[in-house]
Order: structure tokens, then sequence, then C-alpha cells
């Protein structure tokens, strides 16, 4: 098997379709061993999330239309909803476009990113891709794009892939509860691992992918998944090697179909003193702001609450020892109910002049469904003085249905408060000061 | 010739070596069809080394290997994608059962039907193409048409297998009759229309692939659903294959159009006279031909109302196109489909349970396939600039099997007088002298990277081989 290089420096090598060579046979979507292909009624594409650069399906097309490839900055990877639209391939991107954004990715970006996992990794966290071909098809309003792909300025530096699918770490289950309260849906468990004498530096922000023992309906070893890390930077026992992880039990898929998620219900079943196989870390953009008058808005749903776990941590632990007086916190958390939202309880004990929480439950019986972006809408005024203030930057975490009306949301507040979005939107991602990742 | 190191000759991944009777069965098999290719296969082609893909196993890099290969020695193998041993029928009455690895006694007459059936379309093309090497319009068209009939033959090759593991005595007869009966022989014909018709020059071999083929990937990919599984499993790998044939088609028609556009634009010119001087084919002989070739295929579908197709389906044997990716509950007792009928001279559609319509649907879902083509094709003309549009005919014009048999409808589907058919047909079908004119181009053209003044290069060669590739030695 030979293997392409998908991404470099923050450019991905995107693996394209020329639609108009293409006789959309479907050989190439029989051929892929990891299903990469997937079509509509007019075209045949490739997910960038999804393909590995195996080449199986170069000589078995009839055509040669598969075998086109571009290089774009990952962030700015082409979605589906584009290439279903493609009566021709787009041209190539003129070299200073990529010269630019090989400069903004990070140092440790420049590892090369060789196989599935790491690939596949890399570019959800980064370009906040869905690996799901119907949840892809973005609207007219790309939300995606306002995304930053570089971090904070005063942001540490993050170690990344250290471990890849081929030479896993192992780690040693240290602790596994649920933080929800027991009989309700969307059962979320906190579950710890320990690395042990293993190096594995992380920061928050950053995810780890766990492979999930045994083989696939097709016999194949299963595919890696991702979890944000929900611990701070020092272990979620300060001064020990370990990371916490907020994993929700998948029992239904984004339809409501039931399904048994493979990856969160090994976790969620895991004993302490199980061993779990881990690659990463991975994302060295999803990164916190380290300077001291700092402001951090954080936007989650579920379990993407995991990272923000992690940051509003490494906040206490810091002010505990006296920094951080001018920084604040504000926190936009949205769940169906107060008993689905993980660590509800703890989050309340935080004293009020701490951290801001603005909650927002959807399923609660006898009060209107209320979301995130409502309450973003609620607290406009508040918000709108943050986001004057270039020390501000926020972060949106959770399922990809969230982060469209999230970050229209934000445009509203914007608006009002008389800026000017499109100045304020290039901002914020060019100093790496709004960050998304959905899933 | 007994001899013959199976494995070598006739690769395969279903353990020949270790079925004596099997081996022994297509030991028997192989002269004869050996000596049906040297009859009626390829003109002329013996000694020919012709840039093939092969394939030597399912898996990706098993597939599609290329290298030259004299055609009577191309290693016609049998291959079955991979078993699911877990594997469930997923339609019909049986749905939920385990898939057959046998066939069950009461299916046994339906199957070998089916398996005959398909398996008899696979020689008669390259019966009904065994001229077209001596006029092909270039070197890389001419590897076309020997890849194209060498799959055939190999998807021969996995129709005998089936017959002669699974059927007995009755699938040995049965794989003897496939090398007797020939294409358009009065006596023994093919036993669909369609490949009994003509393919006497290249743009006819062109719609051929491109829209019969397609006939073929609609079929075999109903097959590929059975709960047979072995037919299943053989037809799934076919269908791969059956993809280049489509290409040589969708690309052929593709290249002649950017041809003739090219040629309107440099004389300024849409008068077919001064076109066909030019030595092109003009846009609407090209259209008559579509028309001929598009009509004769949907009736490759069958009766609009069946109920063997009803059977067929219910028991199992054969399933819709991308059956497990629609959502119904995939037995149909109580779903109802349109089909279209002529009463008092006007077309109308009526409404009858789905299951009797299965060929309906078919021929629907390949309708919607093929029309897509035939829009890129209509890109040709939009980049050059040319009003020019192709279309396809109204279901109902031209039919000779169904409701709609011998009812006479102009290509936009309105019905007229058998006078007005005779004397308009020629406006609609290729005619004789339509024939006989695009006969007057085909002139062998051979040498490397060049082409015939009727058709343009492709975009690139094959296997990512230069256009002007040697794709033919002669020896
Ligand atoms: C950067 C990143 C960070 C992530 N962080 C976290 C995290 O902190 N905590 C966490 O729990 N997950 C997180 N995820 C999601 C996680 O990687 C898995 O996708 C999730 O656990 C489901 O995996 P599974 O193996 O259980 O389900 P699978 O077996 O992969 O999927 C089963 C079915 O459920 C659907 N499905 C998958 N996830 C969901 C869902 N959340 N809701 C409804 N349907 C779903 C799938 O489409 C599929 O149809 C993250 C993903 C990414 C890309
Ligand atoms: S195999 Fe090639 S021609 Fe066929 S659908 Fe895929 S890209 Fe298109
Ligand atoms: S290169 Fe490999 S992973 Fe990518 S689409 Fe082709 S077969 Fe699939």
């Amino acid at each position: 098997m030979s293997t392409t290089t998908m991404i470099e420096n923050g450019i991905l090598n995107q693996h394209l379709i020329d639609p108009e060579i293409c006789i959309r046979c479907n050989t190439c979507e029989a051929t892929c061993p990891i299903g990469a292909i997937t079509h509509d009624d007019t075209n045949y594409v490739v997910m960038a999330d999804q393909c590995n650069g195996c080449m199986d399906c170069i000589s078995p097309c009839p055509t040669g239309s598969i075998d086109n490839w571009r290089k774009v900055p990952v962030a700015e990877a082409y979605s589906l909803a584009d290439q279903f639209g493609w009566e021709a391939l787009p041209p190539e991107l003129p070299p200073e476009r990529l010269a630019a954004a090989a400069l903004s990715s990070d140092a440790a970006g420049s590892a090369e990113v060789e196989d599935l996992s790491q690939a596949q990794a890399a570019i959800a966290a980064v370009a906040g891709l869905a690996s799901n071909a119907g949840e892809t098809r973005e609207a007219e309003f790309r939300s995606a794009a306002f995304g930053a792909t570089v971090p904070p300025w005063s942001a540490a530096h993050a170690y990344t892939n250290l471990y890849g699918p081929r030479n896993p770490v192992s780690a040693a289950v240290v602790g596994n509860i649920n933080c929800t309260e027991a009989g309700f849906d969307n059962e979320t468990h906190h579950i710890v691992l320990d690395f042990g004498a293993m190096p594995f530096p992380v920061l928050e922000g950053q995810s780890i992918a766990i492979i999930p023992p045994g083989v696939d309906a097709n016999g194949r070893p299963h595919v890696a998944r991702q979890y944000s890390i929900a611990s701070a930077r020092n272990g979620e026992r300060p001064g020990y090697n370990n990371v916490a992880l907020t994993v929700k039990r998948v029992m239904q898929d984004h339809e409501g179909q039931p399904v048994r998620g493979v990856a969160s219900n090994y976790l969620c079943d895991l004993k302490v003193g199980d061993a779990v196989q881990v690659i990463g870390p991975f994302g060295h953009s999803f990164l916190m702001p380290n300077h001291p008058r700092s402001h951090i808005v954080m936007i989650c749903t579920g379990t993407g609450s995991a990272p923000m776990r992690a940051m509003t941590e490494w906040r206490r632990r810091l002010r505990k020892s006296g920094k951080f007086d001018g920084g604040k916190l504000m926190l936009f958390f949205g769940a169906r109910t107060p008993q689905e939202l993980p660590y509800f309880g703890p989050l309340q004990n935080l004293p009020k002049d701490f951290i801001d929480n603005n909650f927002a439950f959807s399923r609660v019986a006898g009060i209107p469904k209320r979301y995130v972006q409502d309450v973003i809408r609620e607290r406009a005024i508040d918000l709108a003085e943050l986001l004057r203030d270039d020390n501000t930057h926020i972060y949106v975490c959770g399922l990809k249905s969230m982060e469209e009306g999230v970050v229209l949301a934000l445009r509203d507040v914007i608006v009002q408060a008389e800026l000017n979005w499109e100045n304020v939107a290039a901002k914020l991602k060019q100093q790496g000061r709004l960050h998304l990742e959905t899933y | 010739m007994s001899n013959i190191d199976y494995s070598v000759k006739i690769p395969n991944n279903v353990d020949l070596s270790g079925d004596r009777t099997l081996q022994r069965a297509l030991e028997s098999w192989q002269p004869n069809f050996i000596q049906w290719w040297d009859d009626v296969g390829p003109e002329g082609s013996t000694n020919h080394d012709v840039y093939l893909r092969t394939a030597v196993s399912v898996d990706p890099q098993g597939w599609a290997q290329f290298g030259y290969v004299k055609m009577r020695d191309y290693r016609w193998g049998i291959f079955l994608n991979p078993a699911d041993q877990e594997r469930a029928i997923h339609f019909g009455d049986h749905k939920g059962e385990k898939a057959w690895q046998e066939v069950p006694g009461e299916h046994r007459a339906n199957l070998r039907r089916i398996i005959v059936t398909q398996g008899d379309t696979e020689p008669a093309s390259v019966e009904q193409q065994r001229h077209l090497g001596l006029t092909a319009p270039s070197l890389y068209d001419l590897r076309n048409l020997f890849q194209v009939n060498v799959e055939e033959g190999r998807h021969l090759w996995a129709m005998v297998y089936l017959l002669h593991k699974y059927f007995g005595r009755d699938g040995r007869e049965e794989a003897e009759a496939l090398l007797e009966r020939q294409s358009g022989d009065e006596n023994n014909p093919r036993i669909l229309g369609a490949f009994n018709e003509k393919t006497p020059d290249w743009l006819a071999f062109f719609m051929f692939t491109y829209f019969t083929d397609r006939d073929g990937k609609f079929q075999l990919a109903a097959l590929a659903e059975s709960a047979f599984d072995p037919l299943a499993r053989t037809t799934k790998f076919m269908l791969t294959e059956e993809a280049h044939h489509m290409f040589v088609g969708e690309s052929g028609v593709s290249r002649v159009l950017q041809r003739t556009c090219q040629v309107m634009n440099e004389l300024k010119t849409d008068d077919v006279a001064k076109l066909r001087v030019a030595g092109v084919i003009d846009l609407p002989t090209i259209q008559r031909y579509l028309n001929f070739h598009y009509s004769v295929t949907i009736d490759l579908f069958g009766a609009d109302q069946s109920s063997n197709a009803a059977t067929f389906y219910s028991s199992g044997l054969k399933g819709r196109y991308e059956e497990g990716k629609r959502s119904d509950d995939h037995a149909l007792h109580d779903q109802r489909y349109k089909v279209l009928e002529v009463v008092d001279g006007k077309l109308q559609e009526k409404e009858v349970p789905m299951l009797n319509a299965l060929n309906e649907v078919l021929r629907d879902d390949y309708i919607k396939d093929s029309n897509a083509g035939v829009g890129r094709w209509n890109k040709v003309m939009e980049k050059a600039g040319i009003d020019f549009r192709l279309i396809i005919p109204h279901k109902a014009f031209n039919r000779q099997i169904g409701a709609l048999a011998g009812v006479r409808m102009s290509p936009d589907g309105r019905p007229v007088t058998e006078q007005e058919w005779q004397t308009r047909k020629d406006e609609w079908l290729a005619s004789d002298a339509d024939r006989a004119f695009v006969a007057s181009l085909m002139q062998r053209c051979l040498a490397p990277g060049k082409f015939a003044g009727w058709i343009a290069p492709p975009v690139m060669g094959i296997n990512r081989q230069p256009v002007d590739f040697d794709y033919v030695r002669f020896n």
C-alpha cells in the first residue's frame, strides 16, 4: 500500500474527482477500502476527512478522473457540498495563498501526517469537518470559515502526533464515573487515563484518539475515535501523568435510530485497571491564552464541555496561586435537561466572580425551550463589551449542528453593538481568537 | 488439455484446483470457448499484443494489472467478491434469513434462467463488435474495444462458472448453448433483441457501450443484491469491469461531439451537408443514433408489468438497483407504482402493484442514470457555444416490448399515426443513408497518437499512459 502524505505544514493535499471526466460508474466507491467516497445524483466525491491517500481507487477507475489532487489550507478543505456542486475542478490556489497558510499553521503541525487516523483526526480537529457525509453539507453561511487555524499568541506550545495508529501508547484506566445523573438519557462518563512513565504532554483544548479493540463489520480494525481532553495540563490529579475525558454513550445515531456506538460504549464500560490504546495528542490551535489579562468565552453543548472544563480548571488552579485577577470567564452551556448536563453540580459550585455561567435547557417540562444561541443573544450587551477587547478569546465546541447557529448569534451580537462583523470576524480569525471544534 | 495449470491460466479465487469435478467441467468447456473466440471473436486480432487490464484477484491491487497480452491468452479468471459469512437476505419474503450458499430447489429453474439470460449477453456483444477492429479510429480506441471484448469474455466465464458449479448437467448444457447461439443468427439467435442488432460502426459501438452496457450495469446491480450469494458476489465484481465499458461509450460519444463542434465552429456552419463533406458526423445524426440505441436498450428491461419480476423479487433472486440504500420495507407488498399505457390512442399513467412493476422501476432508475450522462454530453456543445442539445426520447418511443410495443410515438411522446411514423421515421431513427454515411468515415487509423478525423483525442490515456502510447503492438 503506497500512501501519500495528506497534510504537511497546514496544507492538505486534497483528493478530488474531476466531474468533467468521471462517468459516475461507482467503481471507486466500491473499491475504496474505508468508504471514503460517496455520491449524490450529480457527482462522485471524496470525503476529505476520511481519505487516507492509499491509492487503491486509482488504477481501477476507468477514466482517470479519480486521480486529482489540490493543495488547500486544511481549514479550507473543499466540503462535500462544494464538491457536489461542481461542474469542473477548481483551479489550483496561487502559491502565495498556500505559503501564507503554511506559515500561519503552528510549528508543531509540521510533523508529517501520514496515516489514516492522524490525517482524519488532524483534518477533523482543525477544519471542524464532520465525518458523516450528510452532515458536511453546509448551508450558504459557512460558519466553519470563521474558525481560526492559529492559536492565541500567548498559548503554550503544544506537542502533537507523538503516537500514531501504528505505535499507539497504552494507558491505564484509573477512574470511570457517570457524571450525568444516573437513569437519564445521554449518559456521560468522566474517564481518567494514566500514562505511567510514558511521555504524553497535553494542553487544554487538545484531543486524543482511542482505538477500540476488535474489528468492524468488514473485518477491518476499528478506526480511532477522537475525544477532547477534559483535564488541565498538569493532570486530572495535579502532578500526575493522567488525563480526563468526557465521553457520551452513543445509543442513537444523529437521526435518532438506535445504534450502539463502538468506541463510546467501549470507553463507558471500561473498568479501573483496563488498558486502552491511545494515539495523539492532536490539535495545535484550539488552545487557551495564557496572558493574565485574557478573557475566555466558552460556548458548548454536551460533551463539547470537555475542553471548557479543562480550561476552567486550569484557570481555577492558577487563580488559587494568585494569577489571573483580570481575566474573565464566561460560559454558555446547552443541554436538554440539567440532569443531562455533564459536570452540572461542580460547575454550580464555582464562585460567581470566577465564572459567569449561562445555561440553556431545551427539554425541561414547563419551561420554554432555550438553546445556547438564545442565551448568547440575551447576554448581548455583556458579550459585546468583551468582544471590544482584544484580550477576548472565543471557543465553541459540541455537535456540528450547533456551530452555524452560534456563529450567527455572535454575528448578531456584533452587529447590534454597531461593530463591523466582517472586520471583527476577520480579526478574530487572524489572531487565533475564535475557535470552532464541532463533530 | 487437461494438463493446464488452472491457477495460472484461469486465475480464480474459488479454489478451482480443490474441486475436481468443477475443474474437469471447465476443462472440457474451455476448448470450446477458445474455438468460439477464434471463430467469432475480434476479427484478425490473434497476433496483436494489447495493453490490457487483467484481474488476478479482487483486491484493489490485484484486479487492475496492466500489461501487453495476446487476447487469446487473456487470463479469463473467475472472481467472486469476498464472502460475508453473516450476510442475510435483505429483501423479499425471505428477508432476514441467511443468504443461500447453494441453490434452493424451488428456485433452481428461475435462477438458472436469470444466469443464462445474463450470460447470453456477454458473448453476444463480442460477436456484435467483431469487425470493429478493422475500422478503429486510433490505437487508443482499438485497445479499448479489445478491453471491452476480453472483459465480456470474462463475464461469460463468470456465468459459466455458476452454471457448472451449481446446476449440474443442466448447467453444463446451458454453458455449451451459450457458445452455440449467435448474435443475429436467424436459426439460433441470442436471447434478447438488442443483442441481435448489428454494431456496424464506431458511433453505434459508442452508443451501445453507453446505453446497452449501462443496462448491464443495472441488471448486474440488481443481481448483486441476490439472496443466492455466489451470484451476488460474482456480479458485484463484474460491475467494476462494466464501468470501463460505459466509459468507452460516454467518452467516445463525447469525443465525437467535440470534434463535430470544433469543425462547426471552424466552418461556422451547422449545415449537415457541409459538415458531412468535412468528414464529421452532424449532430442530428448523432441524435438519431441515440434515439435508436436508447429505445432498443430500454426494451431490455422487459415488460412493464411482469409476474416473473415479482416472483424474482419476492423469492429473493433479484433485488432492485441499490436495494440496500432504500428505506422502504423491502417487501413491497402494499406499494404501487405508475406505468404507462395507451388508451384510445392516448398515453396515460396507471397505478399497479409495485411488485409487478419492478422491471419498470429498474428501467426508470436506468433512465435517470443515462439521462445524467446525456447532460454531460450537452456540456460539450454548451462549451463550444453551439445551440444544440441532445435529448433522450420519450419512454414510449420505438418500443417493441411491453404495453408500449408497437405504439407509434414521436420522440417527444406525441402519439402519431402509422402514416406519420412512416414518413418521419428517418427523421427520428438513424436511416440507412445515415448509417451509410457514418460507415464511409470508418477508416482505420493506427499511427500512435493519431485519430480519425471524425473524433477528438481523449483527455488522457489509459492507466496514466500518454495518449500516443503504443496501446496495441502488431506482430
Ligand atoms: C475533535 C473531536 C473531539 C471530540 N470530542 C469528544 C468528546 O470530548 N466526547 C465525546 O463523547 N465525543 C467526542 N467526539 C466524538 C467521538 O469522537 C465519537 O464520534 C463518538 O464518541 C461516537 O463514537 P462511537 O464509536 O461511540 O460511535 P460510532 O460507532 O462511530 O457511531 C455510531 C452511530 O452514531 C452516530 N453518532 C456518533 N456520535 C454521535 C453523537 N454524539 N450523537 C448522536 N449520534 C452520534 C454516528 O454517526 C453513527 O451513526 C469528538 C470528535 C471529534 C472529531
Ligand atoms: S471510478 Fe472514476 S469514473 Fe468511476 S465514479 Fe469513480 S471517479 Fe468517476
Ligand atoms: S485514496 Fe484510498 S482512501 Fe482515498 S478515496 Fe482512494 S481508495 Fe479511498
